[in-house]
């Protein structure tokens, strides 16, 4: 799309407006602009599952405000969606590092799964003695939590890389057979009472919450923020400073940006994007072990209502920065809590949908410069 | 565990990936890639199904299924053919807004039908051929004998008409064929398009024929990736691809089949209602599908073939190089 | 004398570009049944005014007529309709398709079918007529680059277009290739066709040209004199504004010890064909050994097996003494290996990080750059505002990103990086490619300037003038194998091994 040339911009039925559409490519882009267009991708967005809610028979605005006030009215409320972002956070993160790298990873489901089965393992199977303290269950959890989804996503990132296979489908593949595999232990192997659940852990298994305190402050009577909000925060920060701080983070964006020139410097392509598979994969366990550790107390079925999907497009709203995906996966968290109470069910994943699409198509604004000159 | 059954189950579930898989490939050719398909086959399967229970009509329950998915995909179109937005997220947003949307506009739908909502046919002369008679001409479903037609339809059209040539030329070398006077433009939205509408097409036919009803995100269980995944191992190409379809559709049945008979092979049957088991024969069409990948990649990176030179690029005219 | 009628007639032609003002108000004319050349540095606007003439751009402001009727183009097709057809010097064709194919695509005809038997004979008549001699049924990607050309031209004479108009068309022919091409033309010419032939190639311009026309940023400069009336050096004062010295300083040195060793080297290319055969090579440190030969005979491959961006099937390859074929790319990196590489928006730099990000590119992962295993950020803006002075980089800050570098620059980036590291050994793949004359003169004062400061430093050009002026020694590759090693350096000799003439004979390398 270069001046005003080309018949394309031309309206169907050869309408012609009073005004010409001048795209030029914007060769300076000022640092306010990113984040504003994103803010107005997602207010055009919220209008148009507005526009679509009505259109179902829905009240808008009612579902917005309650939204909002479901997920930010008082201090309980928050701290509920507190703990629905942890995970987001997680997944957000582990999505974050591997698009960096151009690794489409849209298998941090299945990873976070592989990441609660891994720790629920260590429990049930007697890994960690049942008599334990916090101090010994706890950090074992978290490293069998991380290198089972580490593990999850070293089979994409190994036949990426030798095979040159697509990782988009094979961790896609790979989400449902994880699923499936704890399908197996929850309504099989560990199953309590034939529900599907396994059976609670043990005091010493779960991560302390807010509410723990409730006696020393009353204020934080029944709040379930738990421990993992700290794995996640520390996460970030850690996550943050491998890639714009550290030699490797270097090496990830610059193969992210041209493999072609990271090769000609000398940097092992084959060798990162299993790494990076794998801590994405494992930043994903870890969303999964401190879920069940710190909500659930158990291994059971539905998890994860999406959090993996979730995650791709809290990486990219953040602009795959990892310190921006705190925020963002706390507004989402909020969306998410809020949501399960509006009918219709699939009202929270169109809004997200929508939101993705917007910022997608709002990235044109970043690249081009749109200007509207009257016709002579 | 009739091969007979399963081959036949396996034609007409293979006929779902089958058109799935040949829209990405038209898509995917003129260089665009689409992995919205899932959602546009849930968007397909919804409106199929609604539309037809509504109006009794089940060709109006297709068309309306075709362009509802073609609209979702000119979406797509729009963001990365003139927006130049990043294809692979642009296709993930497309799943989420048509899983969203199929979802939301679904809710109520009456989930009653385990009957066909489309006619069931068997082909006279040809059902009497030994052996493959009884399993591709007898009481199919009418849409598997359009999959027939579809195949070598869509062969001759990409490799030897005058449109397809143009269409591959888009595909591998887009600023040769601006050069040469091909809208580049209006051909990707036109074939991204024909893509999405026989996803719409895929999902109708599930929700109408092959597995009835509306089951929201379990109507096509993951189907629209795995087409995504044939693509691949089709080598986009359409006799490929069909054949990956029928074959895929052949597992899923075994699968299911497989846990029935008490005795197999004259051995007690591991499977038989094996609550265990059962989840490991779950996994298999994912496995399946990850195992067609590899064989799929290998031999493109054997052949110095695969995709279209351009897959996945977004194409900007007079673009002033160093 | 008669008035001729114009066959083309651009007036006050302006073309904009984002930061860049292409043409200025520019006129052009064409008389039929002339070669008429458009001369200009890289960078004048001679393929953006053509490119306007072909359909491919709109301009802002200015007229065109064809044949004393104004036109206007929305297309490439539009143009080709009224008989005005342009050959890219990026050939605008489908690897994966048949000749036939190529030059097919875009028309009505075949209406729908496509049984290409009977196109093919057509095609080979049309080849016949003009002496281009090509396969019809033959895939791009399996002929010459010669051949491809010759495809490219067949693609408009088939459309029946009157006026060709070829870009840099000599820059991927060996010498003997260019005499074959200006036949061509000739035969076009009197088989009335009329041409328009876009060059920088002072030389070329005034031996197949009837009348010139000079471009300098975006201005005319002077406008249809004939070649008789003019000299080289006016031209060159018209195309650059000032006087152009044609030789560089070089000064005598005595070259040391062999810093490159090359022995037996045989390697494929990405079609699994042989891309060198058998090759040695010996490079001495303080000496500039220049490698001529048209693109395509394996000399990117060379570069590729010496930096360990490619395998070798066979043989060795030694840089002070140690061997790098099929080590990884970081090996010849750390023993000092810098590397100019060709295509300096794909290979050379990321486009979307920052001047800075790029200028580390090599060497992030030792001190001062690295602290462990962290990025001293300050140190590199440190380094990268140091380099960006020394080596002129003209950008608002070392924080732009470098896909908003015009090519000049982005070169100046990447010998910037290369050649800071104070390299024992260079190897510069076309360094300068698509540069103006002043960016030129740059870069050939700095690869002097390592040469005399002991670096080694292999120079694969295109350009025969570069090699003569910059090269100790000179050798030839063809197909892959090198043809000759210390010759002379002369055209006819030089040009003859390029295109594989006078059995080559390999004279020994000074001990």
């Amino acid at each position: 799309m270069t001046g005003s040339d080309s018949a394309e911009s031309r309206l169907p039925g050869g309408i012609r407006l009073p005004f010409e559409i001048q795209v030029e490519p914007r060769l300076h882009v000022p640092r306010w602009l990113s984040p504003l267009i994103s803010v107005i991708a997602i207010l055009v967005a919220l209008l148009l599952g507005a526009l679509v809610l009505a259109l179902v028979g829905g009240d808008p605005v009612r579902a917005y405000a309650h939204i909002a006030g479901a997920a930010f009215g008082s201090l309980g409320v928050f701290s509920d969606t507190l703990v629905k972002a942890t995970p987001l956070i997680m997944t957000g993160l582990a999505c974050s590092v591997a698009f960096q790298m151009k690794l489409w990873n849209i298998g941090a489901e299945g990873q976070f799964y592989m990441g609660a089965l891994g720790a629920s393992i260590v429990i049930l199977a007697g890994v960690v003695p049942a008599d334990a303290p916090r101090l010994v269950a706890i950090p074992i959890m978290l490293v069998a939590g991380v290198v089972f989804g580490a593990a999850w996503g070293l089979v994409p990132g190994w036949l990426k890389a030798r095979l040159r296979v697509n990782e988009i489908i094979t961790s896609l593949m790979l989400n449902y057979i994880a699923i499936a595999l704890v399908n197996y232990f929850i309504f099989g192997v560990w199953s309590e009472g034939g529900f599907q659940m396994t059976r609670t852990f043990q005091q010493a298994a779960w991560l302390p919450r807010l509410s723990d305190l409730a006696e020393q402050f009353p204020i934080l009577r029944g709040l379930t923020t738990h421990f993992g909000l700290v794995f996640a925060v520390v996460a970030a920060v850690i996550v943050w400073y491998i890639l714009f701080r550290s030699l490797w983070g270097y090496e990830i964006r610059l193969i992210g940006d041209n493999p072609r020139a990271a090769k000609y410097a000398g940097i092992n392509i084959t060798r990162n994007t299993v790494f990076v598979m794998m801590l994405s994969g494992g930043i994903a366990g870890l969303g999964g072990m401190s879920e069940i550790a710190g909500v659930v107390h158990r291994l059971q079925g539905s998890i994860s209502p999406g959090y993996g999907f979730t995650g791709i497009i809290i990486a990219w709203l953040a602009k795959l920065n990892p310190l921006v995906v705190l925020p963002v996966s706390v507004l989402f968290g909020g969306l998410i809590l809020a949501g399960r109470e509006i009918q219709p069910a699939g009202v929270p994943r169109l809004i997200q949908g929508i939101i993705l699409f917007m910022l997608i198509a709002s990235e044109v604004f970043l690249r081009y410069r749109i200007r509207l000159v009257r016709r002579p | 565990m009739d091969p007979l059954i399963i081959l036949h189950a396996g034609v007409a579930t293979g006929t779902v990936l089958l058109f799935a898989t040949i829209g990405e490939i038209f898509a995917e050719r003129a260089g665009v890639l689409n992995l919205g398909l899932e959602g546009m086959m849930l968007i397909g399967a919804m409106s199929a199904f609604s539309v037809t229970v509504a109006t009794g009509n089940g060709l109006l329950g297709l068309i309306v299924a075709m362009l509802a998915a073609g609209g979702l995909s000119l979406l797509h179109g729009v963001v990365t053919i003139h927006f130049q937005a990043d294809q692979v997220v642009s296709g993930l947003a497309l799943t989420f807004l048509g899983t969203g949307l199929s979802l939301v506009f679904g809710e109520g739908l009456n989930k009653a039908g385990a009957i066909s909502l489309l006619p069931t046919l068997t082909i006279p002369v040809l059902a009497s051929i030994p052996v493959l008679g009884p399993i591709l001409f007898t009481k199919q479903s009418v849409m598997v004998y359009l999959g027939y037609l579809l195949v070598p339809v869509a062969w001759f059209y990409i490799n030897r008409t005058r449109p397809g040539l143009h269409l591959r030329a888009v595909g591998e070398n887009p600023t040769a064929a601006d050069a040469m006077g091909l809208s580049v433009y209006r051909l990707r939205y036109s074939y991204v398009m024909v893509g999405g509408s026989l996803a719409g097409l895929a999902g109708g036919t599930i929700s109408l024929a092959i597995s009835p009803g509306w089951f929201s995100e379990l109507t096509t269980g993951g189907m629209g990736w795995i087409a995504v995944g044939l693509v691949i191992f089709a080598q986009w190409d359409p006799w490929r691809a069909a054949f990956g379809g029928y074959a895929f559709g052949a597992l899923r049945r075994t699968i299911l089949d497989i846990q029935g008979p008490q005795t197999l092979l004259g051995l007690r049957n591991p499977f038989f209602f094996n609550p265990y088991f059962g989840f490991f024969l779950q996994m298999l069409p994912y496995a399946f599908t990850i195992a067609v990948l590899i064989i799929g990649s290998r031999e493109a990176l054997r052949k110095r073939l695969g995709a279209p030179a351009a897959l996945g690029l977004p194409y900007v005219r007079g673009e002033r190089g160093h | 004398m008669a008035e001729v009628a114009n066959l083309v007639e651009m007036r006050g032609i302006v073309k904009r570009f984002p930061g860049v003002l292409a043409n200025d108000e520019v006129d052009f004319e064409l008389r039929p049944g002339e070669i008429h050349a458009l001369l200009g540095e890289n960078g004048a606007g001679k393929s953006t005014l053509m490119s306007v003439l072909a359909g491919l751009y709109k301009p802002e402001a200015g007229t065109i007529r064809v044949r004393g009727v104004p036109v206007s183009f929305g297309s490439p097709r539009d143009a080709i309709a009224l008989g005005l057809g342009m050959i890219h010097q990026h050939f605008t064709l489908i690897d994966s398709h048949t000749v036939t194919e190529n030059i097919l695509l875009g028309l009505d005809d075949p209406r729908f079918l496509m049984r290409l038997a009977r196109y093919d004979e057509r095609i080979a008549q049309t080849a016949e007529r003009f002496g281009l001699h090509v396969a019809p049924s033959a895939k791009i990607w399996q002929l010459s680059v010669g051949e491809q050309q010759r495809v490219e031209i067949l693609k408009m004479l088939y459309r029946g277009v009157q006026v060709l108009i070829m870009d840099e068309p000599t820059s991927v022919l060996a010498p003997q290739e260019i005499d074959q091409l200006f036949k061509t033309l000739r035969s076009m010419v009197d088989q009335g066709k009329s041409i328009v032939f876009i060059s920088h190639k002072l030389h070329e311009a005034m031996s197949i040209a009837d009348r010139i026309s000079v471009l300098r940023h975006g201005k005319v400069t002077a406008a249809g004199i004939k070649p008789e009336a003019t000299s080289k050096a006016e031209l060159a004062n018209l195309m650059v504004g000032r006087k152009v010295l044609f030789e560089v300083e070089k000064k005598p040195r005595q070259p040391g010890e062999v810093v490159l060793e090359l022995r037996g080297v045989c390697a494929e290319n990405d079609k699994g064909l042989p891309a060198l055969r058998d090759v040695g090579l010996k490079v001495r440190s303080g000496e500039i050994l220049g490698l001529a030969g048209v693109a395509g005979n394996g000399q990117s491959e060379l570069g590729e097996v010496i930096t360990g961006l490619r395998r070798c099937t066979s043989g060795s390859i030694l840089v002070n003494g140690k061997e790098v074929a099929n080590r990884p790319a970081r090996v010849p990196i750390e023993l000092g290996v810098a590397h100019i590489p060709e295509d300096r928006t794909h290979v050379g730099t990321a486009p979307n990080l920052s001047i800075t990000d790029n200028v580390i590119m090599k060497g992030y992962r030792d001190p001062p750059l690295a602290k462990g295993r962290t990025l001293d950020r300050q140190a590199a803006r440190e380094r990268a505002e140091r380099l960006k002075a020394e080596y002129t980089i003209l950008a608002p800050s070392v924080d732009t990103p470098a896909r908003l570098l015009s090519g000049g620059n982005l070169q100046r980036v990447i010998l910037a990086r290369e050649l800071s590291a104070e390299p024992t050994l260079l190897i510069a793949m076309q360094p300068t490619r698509g540069l103006d004359v002043g960016a030129i003169e740059g870069v050939q004062r700095l690869l002097l300037e390592q040469r005399d400061s002991g670096a080694a430093i292999l120079l694969v050009s295109e350009e025969l003038e570069e090699i003569f002026s910059l090269s100790d020694r000179i050798a030839v590759i063809y197909e892959g194998e090198i043809v000759g090693d210390s010759v002379a350096a002369d055209a006819e000799t030089v040009g003859l091994l390029m295109t594989g003439g006078a059995g080559s004979p390999k004279t020994e390398a000074a001990a």
